[in-house]
């Protein structure tokens, strides 16, 4: 009888060797697998929590001027309405009144925003009281109730109802915190990065540098908090809560991301660049300024986008230095008292009550379409200016 | 006056001046060059030259006033600075017009201006790294005055609960030894979710980063590396809100139907979702280190007749070992320092336990704790939060050193 020769593919030794290897193959794809699942059903998860915020219903009433509307707005409604009608519709009614005296008496039909639990009730959320629901039924029966899209999540700041919250002092909030942190970051992050690429000495001092930007980086955020708590606040007199505050801190933060990716974009530049502008007689500060800056620029911008969407996305840090305060009204200075966009979602999230979850969804949409924005315009600006020497 | 404005009237007023100099500066030189006599440097360098004689000793004054006055040496009017820092200008002004003479080397000169001011921005790096230890040993200090650092190291309760009461200036209400700083319970805590993340986010990230360095097509690949990485662009609030609004519950449904009872804060589940945000840090760090592996040991490998996987786990991976502890090293330390997913979805409740399923609490959720409410800044309460910080920071400080050696150690092994 013939021996059949080792290595052969009837070998039960090979092909038990086979058999791992297709196993093993399996595992690795299996991986990338359940990491695409959870990222599709992470996205799918907020989407249906929050999609239902970009629309509110609204309910057509008779608003009556009278008497003791002039004291509470609510009596402007009739009397089964009331509990069915925001009360941040009405709330204004007497200041209306007051300003416009000429109001007072007359009758006015408008569209207004319902109760959240209502609306939650119309959405198929929640249920609602049993004496409420059926005036709720009619309503919609007869067309009194319609479902529009919600602008006023855009345009007005938080509420305590759910109803009237929106994102618009938040977003402002986080433009003004990132203007801070971009004035504060980037010039001295691009100064740095250019001083130890172009200029710094091969010494102890520099490589001191060089450690401590690589280890701020991997510093866990709420730290920076602590040091914007103890440092800008208690020392400086900094205001709490302000964009100011949140800026400087989140900065401190930025930096040395923005150090790193500046420097990687300079080394980009090859040398004979240099020599050459050296050998036309510039100066050290010419060769960077006119020749090696403008060539690296694409690079910087692209770190300092990726910087500014990981500040803008942060919340830790903040919420030590009371960045988590209740603003209603947009600030309007750097000042004043802010809060930013994930600090609203976080405030949004530790409320009970069922309407703020799609509230929170909704601004964890926002937030996020911002930063991927963000962080395609990077990629493009990468993609775009990238340039192989 | 403020500050602020003070600031921006002295930049109002430097600015003509600034203006100011640098045509005066350049005027003079052209003049100069026009008479026929050969200066060193450009005329706009000797424009910038005189900018800098003008601005840096008026914007210096300014500056050691600031600092004088928050160091509480002297505190002078601010117009009073206003005014000095302007006629300081305006005596630098002159003085720098006067300077530029054909054997001035302006251009040296300023490219040492810069060089310095660079220099200084580059400091500043450094100075945040002595401010963070500093603030944080200085409160961490004032801590262990009162609490003693074998009890906050070895102590198993923590209930701050009453401190409060003395931050309120009642507390002579609080019995003796009702607060215990035994900071054990919360580090339990941080451990069982760093453990818990970690043993999510090592398998899945390392077993991707396998695939997609050893088997994927390149075109495979192009889609699966950016479509991990939005793992780590998205902020952690939503992971914090994904965790404690869809993971707890499922974990909660599931533990019911095997029988046992899990928590609405049980730490399993901000461990999972932190796993999740880990993987792409894990997957790309040891992606990286795969590739950058030389081919040659591939082609030794199967010269010597192994398969695809065998390759992979007795040649590639132990020669990737320590760039993937470096990854292990990083993850973890994100993992000790994530604050908004345990904050949202883990317990307040400190609890010394083995069991997952049960709610614990963490460093950081005490940390945010101890910092939100309407303490005072000097209570145990808030101190005891800097203490905590300070362990924080010191161990993700080792964890980074070391895991940064051993990237180092292994790029000049195989560069």
């Amino acid at each position: 009888m013939q021996r059949r020769l080792t290595g052969s593919a009837d070998d039960p030794r090979i092909r038990s060797r086979y058999r791992t290897e297709s196993r093993f193959k399996a595992y690795t794809i299996t991986a990338l697998f359940v990491a695409f699942a959870i990222i599709l059903a992470f996205f799918a998860d907020i989407i249906t929590q929050g999609y239902s915020a970009f629309w509110r219903s609204e309910i057509q009433v008779t608003l009556d001027y009278n008497e003791r509307a002039e004291r509470v707005g609510q009596f402007a409604l009739q009397e089964e309405l009331r509990e069915v009608v925001s009360r941040g519709a009405v709330r204004s009614i007497p200041l209306e009144i007051r300003n416009n005296p000429e109001l007072a008496g007359s009758t006015r039909e408008v569209w207004v925003p319902v109760y959240s639990r209502v609306d939650q009730y119309l959405k198929g959320n929640e249920e609602l009281d049993p004496e409420l629901a059926p005036i709720v039924d009619r309503l919609a029966e007869e067309d009194r109730i319609r479902n529009v899209f919600n602008w006023a999540f855009f345009t007005s700041g938080d509420s305590k109802l759910p109803e009237m919250a929106g994102i618009f002092s938040a977003a402002v909030g986080s433009i003004l915190v990132l203007f801070v942190t971009l004035m504060f970051a980037f010039p001295i992050g691009v100064m740095s990065a250019i001083y130890l690429e172009e200029f710094a000495p091969d010494n102890k001092l520099t490589q001191l540098i060089e450690v401590n930007i690589n280890n701020l980086a991997a510093v866990p955020s709420i730290i920076f908090g602590l040091l914007g708590l103890a440092v800008f606040i208690n020392t400086f007199g900094v205001p709490r809560s302000s964009a100011l505050v949140g800026g400087l801190t989140l900065g401190l933060m930025t930096l040395p991301i923005i150090i790193i990716s500046t420097r990687a974009a300079l080394r980009s530049v090859p040398d004979p660049i240099r020599l050459g502008a050296f050998a036309m007689g510039c100066s050290r500060w010419q060769v960077v300024r006119d020749h090696v800056l403008p060539l690296s620029l694409p690079g910087i911008l692209t770190g300092t986008i990726i910087g500014l969407a990981q500040a803008m996305g942060e919340t830790a840090p903040l919420i030590i230095v009371g960045m988590i305060a209740y603003i209603p009204d947009a600030p309007t200075s750097i000042f004043d008292s802010a809060t930013v966009l994930p600090a609203q979602v976080f405030t949004w999230a530790s409320e009970p009550r069922k309407a703020f979850v799609e509230k929170t969804g909704a601004g964890i949409m926002v937030l996020l379409a911002i930063l991927l924005t963000l962080n395609a315009a990077a990629v493009f600006l990468r993609r775009r200016f990238e340039r192989r020497w | 006056m403020g500050i602020g404005t003070t600031t921006l009237l002295l930049l109002l007023a430097l600015a003509p001046l600034g203006l100011l100099a640098f045509r005066l500066g350049r005027g003079k030189a052209i003049a100069n060059m026009a008479a026929g006599i050969s200066m060193h440097s450009r005329p706009q360098q000797y424009g910038w030259y005189s900018v800098v004689w003008m601005g840096m000793p008026a914007l210096g004054v300014a500056l050691a006033a600031a600092v004088l006055s928050l160091l509480g040496v002297i505190s002078p009017a601010r117009e009073l600075v206003l005014l000095v820092s302007v006629a300081v200008a305006a005596i630098g002004l002159a003085h720098g017009l006067r300077a530029i003479r054909p054997e001035v080397r302006a251009r040296n000169a300023l490219d040492n201006v810069v060089r310095y001011l660079l220099m200084g921005a580059a400091l500043i790096s450094i100075m945040t790294t002595i401010a963070i230890v500093l603030s944080i040993v200085f409160e961490a200090m004032r801590f262990f005055r009162e609490v003693s650092v074998w009890e906050f190291v070895t102590g198993t309760v923590w209930a701050p609960g009453d401190t409060f009461l003395e931050a309120a200036g009642r507390g002579d209400e609080v019995e003796e030894g009702t607060s215990f700083f035994g900071s054990v319970p919360l580090f339990a805590g941080t451990f069982m979710v760093t453990a818990i993340a970690m043993a999510t986010a090592l398998p899945i990230g390392l077993l991707s980063a396998i695939f997609m360095s050893e088997y994927a097509t390149r075109a495979q690949r192009s889609i699966a590396k950016p479509v991990l990485e939005i793992l780590a662009g998205i902020p952690t609030v939503v992971y914090g809100f994904f965790a404690a609004i869809t993971v707890t519950p499922i974990v909660v449904d599931i533990a019911e139907f095997f029988g046992l009872d899990a928590s609405y804060s049980n730490i399993l589940s901000p461990g999972i979702v932190m796993g999740i945000m880990i993987i792409p840090f894990i997957s790309s760090l040891s992606d990286d280190v795969i590739n950058s592996i030389p081919q040659s040991l591939r082609e030794g490998a199967y010269a010597l007749g192994t398969t695809h996987s065998e390759t992979i786990k007795q040649v590639i991976l132990p020669a990737a070992l320590p760039g993937v502890i470096s990854a292990f090293l990083l993850g973890v330390s994100r993992a000790l320092g994530e604050t908004m997913i345990v904050v949202m979805a883990a317990g307040v409740r400190p609890n010394l336990t083995w069991n997952p399923l049960e709610d614990m609490t963490t460093v950081t959720v005490n940390i945010v704790y101890a910092l939100t409410g309407d303490q005072a800044f000097d209570s145990p309460m808030t101190l005891a939060a800097f203490a905590l910080g300070l362990v924080l920071f010191t161990v993700t400080l080792m964890l980074n050193l070391v895991s940064t050696y051993l990237v180092r150690r292994f790029k000049q092994k195989y560069d």
